[in-house]
């Protein structure tokens, strides 16, 4: 199998605060894989250390190519979508548009009626919603719009940022199965998770971060029955 | 009752001037957060570029599409050169740079050519013509039908267009706009850009009435000033709105309160600004924005 994304040495910096100290992962294409660790650990930090949103040092390659010296925009054009922390969705536009606009740093342009198709038939609710403000939304499907935004990028690599926060059980298991059946698809997908048991079911390899270090990598299956994992992350 | 309909159809007349400069002005604002006390400026020198292409012989009409085309450049240019640099700089600051930039257009304005009043061409015939009893100024009812062509324009260009939906995105959620791959730079430039035009417009607009002068635009950004707060600075509708009230109600109390006159009449504009942030700060349309600090 090949590499995707390699990570090596990664350091990032909110000022003169660190909040990575040397990071380092690969993942494999077609894979999911999850980031695990309590708050504070780095988890969302390195999710914004591959989109180029926080200051860096060590490397960073996507299918061979560096990321370190390029700006957000062009990331996204490499093919990485970012469903970030909170969503990240505009509010004042509506799904249809917010869709649309989840398209724009794609290189392939042209017809986005069957990228229309695809993440509605993910995400049902959207087609009766998408005429609707995104703000009007519950927080349940604003999550589901800040997926199917990502997937209009039709990426090779998906970030997501705590899918699960705040969400109804119900919402949260639709949702990961969706991103399942997505996976499916060819996409990639790198997942940052607070609810360890959900992750460690969808993932296929787990990286554990301790304040800002990895501390323990492998298999999901494996690290399941690590007593250490079950005590700190999974409760029994 | 005759008088009543003119005075409002020159009201909405050079409403409509204040609606494209308060609409210039709210575009920057909700971008960036800033007030560009330049916007006046920047439409006068536009309107100076308009009169030389004018006296070199070009046709009025030539030169009113040569002169946007300079303006949307000039913004674009101003953007990256003098803003860019201070863009993450705290607001008083680049408010700073935006004054600056008014005194520097004034002064360059001024030692290009000249402090002395000069005529402006009106595109519109000079002879009014009637209605019944009232009658109506060609170039008050020409202004309305440009400022409404080009409100018209810009609005079927934000709602229908890609480009004018990467423009909102990155106006209210830049952060989200660069993940999905939107340079966010370039929208605050092509912002600009759009903005002088809208100056450009409302100062060619006006300066057939008041004759071109390096301040022509000064008593009309502080009108604008009152339409965007009376609208709401979060609100480009509201803005242009607010234009056409502030035109409407000043020519109205200029003509119906006789101690107003034609000398207080600036005095209401800056009244309803006063009153507006007294009573409601966020303009008739406008929205409380809530920030995390």
């Amino acid at each position: 199998m090949s590499t995707l994304l390699e990570v090596q040495g990664l350091e990032a910096f909110y000022g003169r605060t660190k909040a990575l100290h040397g990071v380092s992962f690969g993942m494999v294409k077609g894979g999911i894989t999850t980031i695990l660790g309590a708050n504070g650990a780095g988890k969302t930090t390195t999710l914004r250390a591959i989109s180029r949103m926080v200051r860096t040092t060590g490397t960073i390659r996507f299918e061979g190519q560096a990321l370190e010296r390029r700006a957000t925009e062009d990331v996204v054009q490499l093919g990485i979508a970012h469903a970030p922390e909170g969503r990240g969705t505009f509010v004042h536009l509506t799904v249809e548009e917010n869709l649309k606009l989840g398209a724009w740093g794609r290189r392939e342009r042209g017809n986005l009626k069957d990228d229309f198709e695809r993440v509605f038939g993910y995400f049902p609710v959207l087609r009766e919603r998408r005429r609707q403000a995104a703000g009007t939304l519950s927080g349940g499907e604003q999550q589901m719009l800040s997926v199917a935004r990502a997937l209009m990028l039709r990426p090779r690599l998906l970030l997501l940022d705590e899918p699960s926060l705040g969400l109804a059980p119900l919402v949260v298991r639709e949702i990961f199965r969706i991103l399942r059946t997505i996976n499916q698809t060819g996409v990639s997908i790198l997942l940052v998770e607070q609810n360890a048991a959900l992750a460690l079911d969808l993932a296929d390899h787990v990286f554990l971060l301790e304040t800002g270090r990895v501390v323990m990598e492998g298999p999901s299956d494996v690290l399941r029955k690590d007593d250490a994992i079950r005590r700190a992350y999974l409760g029994y | 009752m005759d008088i009543f309909i003119q005075q409002v159809v020159s009201g909405l007349a050079t409403g409509g001037i204040y609606a494209s400069l308060a609409l210039a002005l709210v575009m920057i604002y909700q971008a960036t957060d800033v007030v560009n006390f330049a916007q006046g400026e920047l439409a006068m020198f536009a309107t100076y570029i308009c009169w030389s292409l004018i006296n070199a012989g070009m046709p009025y009409w030539a030169a009113f599409l040569t002169t946007l085309a300079i303006a949307f450049v000039g913004g674009v240019v101003i953007e990256r050169v003098v803003i860019r640099p201070v863009e993450n700089a705290p607001i008083l600051s680049i408010v700073m740079v935006t004054l600056g930039l008014l005194v520097i257009c004034n002064s360059v304005a001024g030692w290009i050519w000249t402090y002395l009043q000069k005529p402006f061409p009106s595109p519109f015939s000079p002879n009014p013509f009637k209605v019944g009893n009232v009658v109506f100024g060609a170039h008050d009812v020409g202004q309305i039908q440009v400022t409404l062509l080009v409100l018209l324009c810009i609005y079927l260009f934000f709602r229908f267009t890609p480009l004018g939906l990467a423009m909102r995105a990155a106006a209210h959620n830049p952060v989200s706009s660069r993940l999905v791959g939107i340079r966010v730079g370039w929208m605050l430039a092509l912002g600009w850009g759009l903005a002088a035009v809208f100056g450009a417009v409302a100062g060619m607009m006006v300066a057939p009435v008041l004759t071109l002068e390096p301040n022509l635009m000064g008593g009309v950004q502080i009108y604008a000033f009152a339409a965007a707060t009376l609208g709401g600075f979060t609100s480009p509708g509201g803005a242009v709105l607010g234009g056409f009230i502030v035109g409407v109600v000043e020519n109205l109390v200029g003509t119906y309160v006789s101690f107003i006159g034609t000398e207080l009449k600036f005095t209401v504009a800056l009244a309803m600004i006063i009153v507006v942030l007294l009573v409601k700060p966020t303009g008739l349309f406008g929205s409380t924005v809530v920030k995390r600090v």
